[in-house]
Order: structure tokens, then C-alpha cells, then sequence
């Protein structure tokens, strides 16, 4: 079991998390903004984690955290 | 006990006495002696001497070693001075002290090797961009040279703001004897609590920089400065009195033209006119209120402001001055230095002798 | 369960100010974690670029200066010489390091000036709002090239890792791309190598990191990493160009 928490305030809704993760857990909602008004990466498929890390790898703005 | 030295030579090792630990320079003619002397006196002194790729280079190696907290100087003449003053207006807008040294040569463009005044404008009116100022002397004697560069670092690090030495280069290749004060103990140096040496983390982090995106924030800095700027003055400002105060006609020259002028005072008071010299020792601040004193005396009934340019300074001793007395101009440029004489010559063709 | 990736002690907590997929924000954090993993902590001295990065020193938690555009190399000469105890890391764009910063690039190299180069290489002048860069590829279409970059007019692209490796200075040259995870990691090491070449005294090292613009590209932001990795490699080859310690084995 892994898991990961995305700092929802850090994030810019890029989507470079989206396209490593090789298990699909990450979409870009399409209605949860933040403050800044960025629509934000959001962990759907939590279940799916294999705490890769390859999500936080590629996040530009450092605001996922993996556990496993 | 005194010693003959050049006056490139002395103005380093006087650098060097006043905690000067890392010289960064390029050649150039009239200043060659100085890299060349700090080549060879840096490493006997645990400092360090780089000579750099170019002014440019060498300007921002002062600015990183400044900013890491080290005594750091730059010397240059006219055309190398002027590539640096993209990293002078940073160094300014940074707050980081230094020591620049300026051999001025005559230009514009490459000019000629030969003495000159012509770098004043870049010097005391702000040669590189945005609103700053540095302590800008113009020494004239390599004693006075000397005596400048050893305190050089502990007025630069009091007003966060370079020193800037304006020489020409008379003062730079004229051999003279000086006393040269002992070596000052780094230990005695104030703390700098401002410098990025590595060991800031966390709150503790410090930062140099010149960058503030926010208006009001880059006032604010802008005003500090000024503020420095105004206390600079206040404390600061040296000049010197020849024979001004009985002076009908008044000199005034800074640097190595001093001396000449000095010389046609006596010559012209033997001659029955009352001369005097008012030769500003700092360039900026600018004497302007001693200035105004001298023009309020009876006694005086016109300026003769001389100087290896074609006016320059002159527009200085017109502000001090403020159409109170008549001011002059007396130049040569090129390279071309004036004798005694000829000021002799100019003053009574002025007073139709 | 345990935290197997966290946000690193090296970086502060301020958020970056970059665009959205902006590959700076994975530079930073290799740097900061590379520092951090070689106890770097209050060792350290950055120098921070003009450009994009010119916030850099908002970022990172060690002691930074900012400095004028493409004279870091000089100014962190600077600082190294004064402090040689210290770690001094240098970021730089291609504007930066490859246009206005040449002559201050090639001879910190040449002096084997015991500095590390973090190069962010994106073909593109991303502050000033996307004109040709040095490293712009032939036929790429900026602000300043809207018919694409033609080499009859504006040259061609300027390679600095294979420049600078002709130079006896260097220690290690290597040239990285921030496009996938798996290239994301060989970066991290080639910037640990290069760090860790400085604390034992080896001399100048330079990393190039392959990088995105997606706002000055005008391509999202997964669009870039596509470019850097099958049109940017074509231009410029990853791998190590030098490494003083290979060539002695």
C-alpha cells in the first residue's frame, strides 16, 4: 500500500505528474481549483499507487510527498 | 620611514596594508603596475589575484568576493573602467564596499595613454545606470594616494558603497617618496553581518542582490542609499585652501593639475595678482558649500576652473559657485598636460595684463 | 508506511514563481537535494542568473547573491577564491551562459575553477517573453525568429558541452534532460558528481539540463517534455562529455 499527498496550494495543475505516473492514479481535476485558480492534480486512483515516486520526480513545484 | 615608490605600486600596497585580500584586474594601460604588483604581493599576504578575462570579469569577481565578505579592489584606466560599470551599478544597488582604481587616460574611445581628466562625468555623476553614487577621491600626490587607498576599505564597508580612486596617469607612473602606514589587523575589522560566506540557513540566510520588482520597494532601497549618500557628505568631504583667503582669482583643479596650479599661483602672486587654488580632494561629495564660502568673500572676483578635459569638473564649481562670481575654463586634453605658465598666461590675458 | 519523497530541507518554502511545467522547479530541487545528501547545510553559496532563475535565490536555503546577467562565473570566482572551504554553485540559463556570458563561461572553465554549473538549457529566452537563444534550434520559430531560425541569418545552435570539454580545465561536462523520470534521476547524479567533484578540490564542473518553456514554446506543458527528448537530443546528445576520474581509470 502507497500513497501520495499533493500540496493542492503548490500545485499549478501542469500535468507532468499525470503523464509519469505509470499507473494512472493522478488526473487534473476539472473543478477543484486552488487559490491561485489552478485546476490541481488530484490522486483519483489512490488504490492504484505503487509509491514510484516518478510523480514527484517530475513535479516542478516539489508539492507531492510519497509514502510506501 | 619613508620609501621611493611608484605611485601605481604604492596605491597597492597601501590597498593591501588597509585588509585589501583579493585583487581581480585586466591589463591596461597606465595601470599595469598594479595587477603586476598584487600578482606578486597577494600570495605573500594569504590574498588573492586573479587576472581576469576582461574588465567586465574582473569587476563581478570584486562583486562575489565582496559579497563573500573579503577586502576586494579592481584597478583600470579610462576604457577598461568604463566596461565596468555595468558591475559597478550593481555593486551599488547591492551595497557591496570596494576599491576601484581609475589611472584615467584620455579618450573618448580608445584616446591615448596619456594623463587625462576626462572620466569626472563617469565618476562622480554616475557612469553605469540608475540613481547611485560613489566616495570618489582625486588625490594629488602619491602620499595622498596612499593615505587614501590604506583607509580605503573602512570607509567603503561604514557607507556599503564603493571607494573609487580617480587618478591619472601622472599620479599612477611618478616615482615619489611616501610613508606607507603599517599593516591593519583583519581582526580589528567591524563584523559584516551581511555577507553570503556559506554558513547562512534557514532565517539566518543572507542574500545579495540589486533585484526588487516591487516600486516601492526599490524607492525605499533607493532612499537608503541616498541617505548614506547624504551622511557620505556630511562626513566625508575633504578639499584643501591655497591662498584663498585673500584670492582675487580663485584656481580650482584637483589632482596632479593641483600641483601645476599651485605653481601659477606662486608664479602669478610674484607677479602681483592674488591667486588662489581650491582644490577638492573628494570629487563626490563635491565641496560644494566651502565652494559657496569662497565665492561670498569680497575678496574674490572670478573662478578659473582648469582641468585635463574639455570642462568637466567646471560644472561642479558653477553649482558651488551659483552665479555668485564669474567661472571659467581652463583645459587640455588628449594627453596634452598644461604647465604653470600657461595658467600664468591664461589668468593675465583674463585681468588684461 | 514510510515517506519514501519529500519536499528537501535545501529548498525554502517559498513557492516558485515559474510558469505551470516549468522544468526550472525540477532543477532546483535536484540541486537542493544533491546539496542536502552531501551535507552542504550552511556550506553552501549559490549564485543565481538573470533570466527566469533570477528568483533563484529565493529558493534555495543557503547563502545566495544575484548577479548581473551572464557574469556569475566571474562573480562566483569570486566568491570561491575567498571562501575555498565553501560550496559554490552557480545556475545559469542559455541567454545567460551561452549569449551575453561567453567569455566569463569558457574561462572559469579554463581555469578549472572549482565552481559547479547548473546550465538550464531551453532554447528559448523565457523572461523577456520567448526570442531566439543561443541554443534555439534551426528551423524553431521564437519572438525574435517568427520564421523559424534560419543559420544563414542567425547562425546555428551553440553546443557548450562539447565546447567547454575541449578545454584542459574542466572535471566533469555532462548534459542531462529534465524530460522523463528515468533521465530526471541520471541528472540528479551528474549533479551530485559534479558537487562532489568540487568538495574534493577536482575543479570546474557543468551540468546542462535539457529544459522546457511550455508557455514561450507555446506547447503544454507534457508537449515539452516531447520536444526536449525527440527534437532537442538531436541537437544536443546526452552524456558525459568529460570526466577527469573515467579517463583515469
Amino acid at each position: 500500500m502507497s500513497s501520495i499527498s499533493i500540496d493542492k496550494e503548490k500545485c499549478k495543475g501542469c500535468g507532468l505528474c499525470v503523464k509519469a505516473c505509470p499507473k494512472k492514479v493522478i488526473e487534473i481535476s476539472a473543478d477543484e481549483s486552488n487559490k491561485s485558480g489552478y485546476f490541481v492534480a488530484d490522486p483519483v486512483r489512490m488504490q492504484d499507487c505503487i509509491g514510484c515516486t516518478f510523480c514527484a520526480l517530475m513535479c516542478p513545484d516539489v508539492c507531492i510527498t510519497v509514502e510506501k | 620611514m619613508k620609501q621611493l615608490m611608484k605611485g601605481n605600486e604604492a596605491i597597492a600596497e597601501a590597498a593591501i596594508r588597509g585588509g585589501c585580500r583579493a585583487f581581480f584586474g585586466y591589463p591596461i594601460t597606465p595601470q599595469n603596475e598594479i595587477p603586476e604588483y598584487c600578482s606578486k604581493r597577494m600570495p605573500e599576504v594569504g590574498g588573492v589575484f586573479i587576472q581576469a578575462e576582461s574588465e567586465v570579469s574582473a569587476i563581478n569577481m570584486v562583486y562575489g568576493a565582496a559579497g563573500a565578505g573579503a577586502r576586494a579592489m579592481t584597478s583600470s584606466s579610462s576604457p577598461g573602467i568604463s566596461l565596468k560599470q555595468e558591475g559597478i551599478s550593481y555593486i551599488c544597488g547591492s551595497e557591496l564596499p570596494c576599491l576601484i582604481v581609475n589611472i584615467v587616460r584620455a579618450g573618448p574611445g580608445l584616446g591615448g595613454i596619456q594623463p587625462a581628466q576626462s572620466d569626472y562625468f563617469q565618476a562622480v555623476k554616475g557612469g553605469g545606470h540608475g540613481d547611485y553614487h560613489m566616495l570618489v577621491y582625486g588625490p594629488e600626490s602619491v602620499q595622498e594616494a596612499v593615505d587614501i587607498a590604506y583607509d580605503a576599505f573602512d570607509k567603503a564597508e561604514k557607507y556599503r558603497a564603493p571607494v573609487m580612486i580617480l587618478g591619472d596617469g601622472m599620479l599612477g607612473q611618478i616615482m615619489e617618496a611616501v610613508e606607507i602606514p603599517p599593516m591593519k589587523d583583519p581582526a580589528t575589522f567591524p563584523k559584516k553581518d551581511w555577507v553570503t560566506d556559506g554558513t547562512g540557513i534557514g532565517s539566518n540566510r543572507r542574500i545579495i542582490n540589486s533585484l526588487y520588482i516591487e516600486p516601492d520597494a526599490l524607492e525605499t532601497v533607493n532612499h537608503r542609499l541616498f541617505a548614506r549618500y547624504k551622511e557620505m557628505a556630511e562626513n566625508e568631504t575633504a578639499f584643501e585652501c591655497y591662498k584663498t583667503d585673500d584670492a582675487e582669482i580663485v584656481l580650482v583643479a584637483y589632482g596632479t593639475v593641483a600641483r601645476i596650479c599651485k605653481s601659477a599661483v606662486n608664479m602669478l602672486r610674484a607677479n602681483g595678482i592674488k591667486a588662489g587654488l581650491f582644490r577638492p580632494i573628494t570629487l563626490y561629495p563635491y565641496p560644494y558649500e566651502v565652494l559657496a564660502k569662497i565665492a561670498a568673500q569680497d575678496s574674490v572676483k572670478s573662478f578659473l576652473a582648469v582641468e585635463l578635459s574639455m570642462g568637466q569638473m567646471v560644472e561642479d564649481v558653477r553649482l558651488g559657485v551659483n552665479g555668485k562670481k564669474p567661472v571659467e575654463f581652463f583645459g587640455r586634453t588628449g594627453g596634452a598636460v598644461m604647465s604653470p605658465e600657461d595658467i600664468v598666461k591664461v589668468v593675465m590675458q583674463k585681468e588684461g595684463r | 508506511m514510510a515517506v519514501v519523497f519529500e519536499k528537501t530541507k535545501m529548498l525554502t518554502d517559498v513557492n516558485f514563481h515559474y510558469c505551470p511545467g516549468c522544468t526550472h522547479g525540477i532543477a532546483h530541487r535536484l540541486i537542493a537535494e544533491a546539496l542536502e545528501e552531501l551535507g552542504c547545510e550552511g556550506k553552501a553559496i549559490g549564485i543565481a542568473p538573470v533570466g527566469c532563475a533570477v528568483f533563484a535565490y529565493k529558493y534555495f536555503n543557503c547563502d545566495m547573491q544575484q548577479v548581473a546577467h551572464g557574469r556569475a562565473p566571474a562573480a562566483a570566482t569570486g566568491v570561491k577564491r575567498v571562501c575555498p572551504d565553501k560550496v559554490v554553485f552557480v545556475y545559469q540559463g542559455d541567454g545567460d551562459l551561452a549569449s551575453i556570458g561567453t567569455a566569463e563561461i569558457i574561462h572559469a572553465a579554463a581555469r578549472g575553477e572549482n565552481i559547479t554549473v547548473i546550465f538550464i538549457n531551453n532554447a528559448i529566452y523565457g523572461m523577456t517573453g520567448g526570442q531566439m537563444a543561443p541554443t534555439t534550434l534551426i528551423g524553431q520559430k521564437t519572438t525574435t525568429s517568427p520564421h523559424g531560425r534560419d543559420a544563414s541569418v542567425s547562425g546555428n545552435p551553440i553546443k557548450v558541452c562539447e565546447l567547454l570539454s575541449t578545454l584542459d580545465g574542466p572535471s566533469y561536462i555532462a548534459r542531462c534532460a529534465l524530460s522523463d523520470p528515468a533521465n530526471v534521476m541520471k541528472a540528479k547524479k551528474a549533479i551530485t558528481k559534479g558537487l562532489k567533484n568540487q568538495i574534493e578540490g577536482k575543479g570546474f564542473s557543468l551540468i546542462e539540463l535539457l529544459s522546457t518553456c511550455p508557455t514561450n514554446m507555446g506547447i503544454t506543458p507534457i508537449a515539452a517534455l516531447d520536444y526536449v527528448k525527440n527534437e532537442m537530443t538531436k541537437i544536443f546528445p546526452l552524456g558525459v562529455y568529460k570526466d577527469i576520474d573515467a579517463a583515469q581509470k
